[in-house]
């Protein structure tokens, strides 16, 4: 029945770079002339460090251009301010709303209930997925709580049922719910090529596949290139290219021989590296969620270096619709 | 009901030798695991820092590097990877610490494990509180089950609350290490008592029981608009359901408040060292700077930082610029070693540039805070998931780990 803008939410491992990530997304999504939401629910300020900008308040604030001239809006989502916010929208409550808060009723909701809390923080997502017109989006990307904790988060309807029955929150959840389940919404699961973090994807996966909610994509983050030629790792492996051979060849452009042996076991870690990440690449590929890959990019990663994300993973859409 | 634990902290009276912490003396030098291990002295480490940084590989290689010279340890995971947890026969959860086999017992100690059941340890304490009659009205009440399996501070809560418990059981441990939940912030960890406390003695719930309790005269004007705002947006069902969750709670509420304070003290304690994990990334080395000013604060005894996965230079003498530049002459050679070595020095330039990289944020936390000793930990190609593996780590953080690291990239 109702339409929604599509939801891109992603979560991940903590480490992975589940944050840069949706900033990459959300700047890849905002095309010529489009708007795009960039939304955090953890409380951490991670999108206003990476866009190096002040502290995000309770408000959609425009943070970055897109790729081709779009527009990247950004917002923290503070639980309490959502609740007087909703309290306000829906009840128009006034001074019973200041009350609640007086007697400490908004700090007791948004803790003891996790589950009101999350109806509360997805219900601003929600709220802004139906908005058209000059303040809607053309898509919004939510960086979401970690894998092992993001089936629960999503489905708030299971867990506001055992507390309320009926009422406004029930039904609010509903149409939560509603939206989570629709075509237009897709759970990103970023990860690693190691075998933690990939185990974890894929249970998350299967989590939230339990729970008919949507699953998008695997983003392999961090991803190392191979450097070496199938020659030279051929003859690292087997031998032919020694210490000797190395501080030859360094003799050769005037570099100091005496690094030949660090080189040679550099080249070695770099090939073990690799071996393992085809390891967790073959499990990652034998299941049918479809993944695209990031690059490791050696000087980290700054506001440049998430542009430079956002073009390979639009790229990476692209090719992968086509 | 006097003050939370933070209000009354107990009195100095420590030396400050095993102090770290910006209020500290002068420049530390590295962190000495061994003498912080062999130091019987030390009671409980506790093990913090940001998600995904590798703190239960790191308290679980602690734990078997202290056992297998000789000190009797506990050790307190709260969500180790599956493989990891079944090479230290972590397969049955059933909230109690089990032995760990194939552990070199030579030295004369033993290592015993376990896993954090969070509903359960607050299950336990429920029981352990309450008259059985009371304590299934808990047990089954909405409010209880959402606060026992997902209030965000409980799992660190509970730690705490195990932590406590393990301390005080005459198991013939002498060395307790912990590991802390993931947390979005590692801060919560040490908030999280305090916060459950709060909340439970907050200024809504003193209302919520003044019913049950009797003096109507509490039933301020206030209190009856805010009812009925809770009445009209969740239902009639969920405020009684509150009401009879914290009128049976009321009875825990001093137990509670007790096992907090208790619980605050003896991480102040002479014999606990706090050791804070971090990787070699802005987002895990700012956590880390912030836990350790925070620890300082609250008068937490910090030994000092583990940064793992830490890429060091193994060419010192080339840098990334040269490498690059030779890497540039060799491409186009026709001597197939001088193709190879080429393209070893593209390897050598990115290690380098990952080395200078993560050289910078950890300068940056040494001259920010000097008084912390540090220990890298050289990143490893694979997981580590067996006890050789925890070994291997444990060499690492000592000075024996200088040999026979295969560098990666």
């Amino acid at each position: 029945m109702a339409s929604w803008t599509p939801l891109h939410v992603v979560t991940g491992k903590g480490g992975t770079g589940k944050t840069t990530v949706a900033a990459a997304l959300a700047i890849a999504l905002a095309g010529r002339g489009q708007r795009v939401l960039l939304c955090e629910v953890e409380g951490r300020q991670g999108i206003a460090q990476l866009f190096d900008v002040p502290p995000l308040p309770y408000e959609e604030r425009r943070v970055s251009t897109g790729l081709d001239g779009g527009e990247v809006f950004a917002l923290a989502i503070d639980p309490e301010a959502a609740l007087l916010e909703y309290l306000q929208m829906f009840y128009r409550l006034g001074r019973a709303g200041k009350a609640l808060d007086k007697f400490g009723v908004i700090d007791f909701a948004t803790t003891i209930a996790p589950g009101v809390r999350d109806v509360l923080l997805t219900g601003k997502v929600y709220e802004a997925a139906r908005r058209t017109g000059d303040t809607g989006y053309d898509a919004i990307v939510m960086d979401a709580p970690p894998t092992g904790r993001i089936t629960r988060f999503l489905n708030v309807n299971a867990e506001v049922a055992g507390l309320a029955k009926v009422g406004p929150v029930r039904r609010q959840a509903d149409s939560i719910m509603e939206m989570m389940r629709a075509p237009s919404t897709q759970v990103h699961l970023v990860s690693v090529l190691e075998e933690m973090p990939v185990q974890e994807t894929l249970d998350g996966i299967a989590e939230l596949r339990a729970a008919n909610l949507p699953v998008g994509r695997i983003v392999l983050n961090l991803v190392r290139p191979a450097l070496l030629s199938p020659a030279t790792a051929e003859a690292l492996t087997s031998g032919t290219l020694d210490d000797g051979a190395v501080a030859a060849a360094l003799g050769r452009a005037s570099l100091p021989t005496a690094a030949a042996d660090a080189l040679v076991g550099e080249g070695l870690g770099h090939l073990e590296r690799l071996t393992l990440q085809d390891t967790q690449r073959r499990i990652v590929d034998a299941q049918d969620t479809p993944a695209v890959e990031l690059p490791a990019l050696p000087d980290g990663v700054d506001l440049g270096a998430v542009f430079d994300l956002a073009q390979r993973l639009r790229d990476a859409l692209v090719r992968a619709d086509a | 009901m006097t003050g939370r634990p933070s209000t009354s902290p107990p009195p100095r009276r420590r030396s400050t030798s095993r102090r770290a912490g910006p209020a500290g003396g002068t420049a530390a030098g590295p962190l000495d695991v061994d003498a912080l291990l062999a130091d019987r002295g030390t009671e409980i480490i506790v093990c913090c820092g940001s998600g995904g940084v590798g703190k239960t590989t790191t308290s679980a290689a602690l734990a078997l590097r202290a056992a297998e010279q000789g000190r009797r340890v506990c050790v307190l995971t709260i969500d180790p990877a599956r493989r990891l947890a079944q090479s230290m026969g972590l397969t049955e959860l059933d909230n109690v610490p089990r032995p760990v086999d194939d552990v070199d017992d030579s030295a004369g100690g033993s290592l015993d494990a376990m896993m954090l059941d969070m509903k359960r340890t607050f299950d336990e304490v429920v029981e352990a509180h309450a008259s059985p009659e009371k304590a299934q009205q808990i047990l089954t009440n909405p409010f209880y089950v959402a606060l026992s399996s997902s209030f965000a501070g409980t799992q660190e809560y509970m730690a705490m609350e195990k932590l406590g418990q393990l301390h005080g059981q005459d198991n013939g441990w002498d060395l307790i290490v912990v590991d802390t939940p993931p947390s979005r912030s590692a801060l919560d960890f040490l908030d999280a008592p305090e916060r459950l406390s709060s909340l439970l003695d907050g200024r809504f719930i003193k209302l919520l029981l003044a019913p049950a309790k009797g003096p109507a005269r509490l039933l301020s004007a206030g209190f009856g608009l805010v009812t009925g705002a809770i009445n009209k947006i969740l239902g009639a069902q969920v405020l009684s359901d509150v009401q009879t969750f914290v009128a049976a709670f009321d009875t825990l509420f001093g137990g509670f408040r007790q096992r907090a304070e208790a619980t605050y003290a003896l991480l102040q304690a002479e014999g606990t060292a706090f050791v804070v994990v971090a990787a070699p990334e802005p987002d895990a080395m700012r956590e880390a700077a912030y836990f350790v000013e925070r620890l300082g604060a609250e008068d937490m005894p910090l030994a000092g930082l583990v940064v793992n996965r830490v890429h060091e230079s193994a060419a010192a003498g080339l840098t990334a610029a040269d490498a690059e530049s030779g890497a540039d002459r060799l491409r186009s050679s026709q001597d197939p070693d001088d193709v190879a070595t080429g393209e070893l020095l593209t390897v050598h330039a990115e290690r380098e540039r990952i080395a200078v990289r993560e050289a910078r944020l950890r300068d940056r936390f040494a001259s920010t805070h000097p008084q912390v000793p540090v220990v890298p930990v050289p990143a490893l190609p694979g997981d580590v998931h067996d006890l050789e593996g925890l070994r291997r780590i444990g060499r690492e953080l000592t000075a024996d780990g200088t040999a026979g690291a295969t560098p990666v990239d």
